[in-house]
């Protein structure tokens, strides 16, 4: 197995995943506006995962395009984190999961980009430039909601106390994450979590909301054990492909 | 934006200035820096960088295959593609031409691009874009997000038009 392609497959799938969650959300929106900025993060999302899985088909070298790693692999083999493919819940619960992806994102692309790998590099300079507003979005919406009226602030601290146990999987480090550390490709994920807890305590305090304290993490998914929820999601996200293989329109 | 220096790139750029963005028709894709290099190769290849403006741009494979057709229309048989990522694409990039003509297409030129703020500031400095319409900076902006990526949607309050801006990234 490939340390890198393996890699890749992780910062690819969690993108597509949680880009084809927030989709879920097109024309569901709770005002016009909103449905079309989480359509547009969720574009912006597949558009990043279409890139990073198609330098992971590259590394490869077995043939498979994004399309194919995207439609053609089962949930045992995708590498994105449980957070990502947790079902939307109420909106309060997709931006708050939005938010912790977000602080997580934009800081792991600031230092992707100057990874040793000058394509990965070039990939999460422009990733960066996105998950920028895309944190600003989330955590701006965290601020409102948990500032907000009772309901929306209950809603929003349920929301951080459910999700709080499948942060930790984003920091979790084995010998995959060690070894594209050792050439400087990529950061080992626990370096981000001082930092990640500074924002995320940050908006968390502005919002009023309170911090979850550290107990069970879930963890698994970086190595093919996801909740039942991810097959339900390829279910949907690859009939298509899969009833037509190779078509086109 | 790339320029030619000599005839052969020239002409070649004269080419795909001829090729307009699917979904900004104002602006052809060399000065919006979507074209970011064109040769003609020894080989009588004709090779041609491109780099994605937003990672998701649903348009980008319309623009290559455009950009193909283009050359193909122009004599150039042989055309190569290939996708760059640095430097990433920025707004930076538009001329004050290319900004002119948005304008009068009816969408607000972007600002330069912010310098580097808090990831979640308390306080946003939201930019008032002046109204492509009447020129008024008593406008307002509805949402960051808009029908395409890289459009943010306004209200001018002195002309009471809603309008697009194309954000600076």
């Amino acid at each position: 197995m490939d340390p890198l392609f393996e890699y890749l497959l992780r910062l690819g799938d969690d993108r597509l995943i949680l880009g084809h969650r927030l989709s879920e959300w097109c024309g569901h929106g709770p005002a016009l506006e909103e449905d079309i900025a989480l359509a547009n993060v969720a574009l912006d999302l597949i558009g990043q995962a279409s890139h990073l899985l198609r330098l992971a088909g590259t590394v490869e070298g077995r043939g498979r395009d994004e399309d194919a790693l995207a439609y053609f692999r089962d949930a045992i083999d995708y590498r994105n984190a449980q957070l990502v493919e947790l079902p939307n819940g109420d909106f309060g619960h997709t931006i708050v999961r939005s938010f912790l992806f977000d602080a997580w994102s934009v800081l792991l692309l600031d230092k992707l980009q100057r990874s040793t790998h000058s394509e990965l590099a070039g990939i999460a300079a422009k990733a960066h430039k996105e998950a920028r507003y895309h944190v600003r979005h989330s955590g701006e919406w965290v601020i409102r909601l948990g500032d907000g009226t009772d309901e929306s602030h209950r809603r929003a601290q349920n929301a951080l106390d459910q999700l709080w146990p499948y942060t930790g999987e984003l920091f979790a480090s084995d010998e995959v994450d060690r070894a594209v550390a050792a050439h400087a490709i990529a950061p080992d994920p626990p370096t981000l979590q001082p930092a990640w807890r500074e924002v995320v305590t940050d908006v968390i305090r502005r919002a009023m909301l309170t911090l979850p304290a550290d107990g069970y993490m879930h963890s698994g998914a970086r190595q093919g054990r996801h909740t039942e929820h991810l097959g339900h999601l390829l279910a949907e996200m690859q009939i298509l492909a899969r009833s037509h293989p190779g078509a086109k329109w | 934006m790339v320029s030619g220096t000599d005839p052969q790139t020239a002409a070649l750029l004269e080419i795909l200035h001829g090729v307009p963005d699917p979904e900004v028709p104002a602006l052809d894709v060399v000065e919006l820096g979507i074209v970011r290099k064109v040769e003609l190769r020894p080989d009588g290849v004709v090779a041609v960088d491109v780099t994605p403006t937003y990672s998701g741009c649903p348009a980008m494979r319309t623009i290559e295959e455009d950009i193909v057709a283009a050359l193909h229309a122009g004599g150039h048989e042989h055309v190569e593609l290939r996708t760059v990522y640095s430097p990433a694409w920025t707004t930076d990039w538009l001329s004050d031409e290319a900004k002119a003509k948005l304008k009068a297409y009816g969408i607000a030129p972007p600002g330069r691009t912010a310098s580097e703020q808090a990831l979640v500031p308390l306080t946003v400095t939201i930019r008032r874009a002046p109204c492509p319409y009447c020129g008024s900076s008593n406008t307002e902006r509805r949402s960051e997000f808009g029908s395409t990526a890289c459009k943010a949607i306004h209200y001018c309050h002195h002309c009471r038009q809603p309008f697009e801006e194309f954000k600076a990234l």
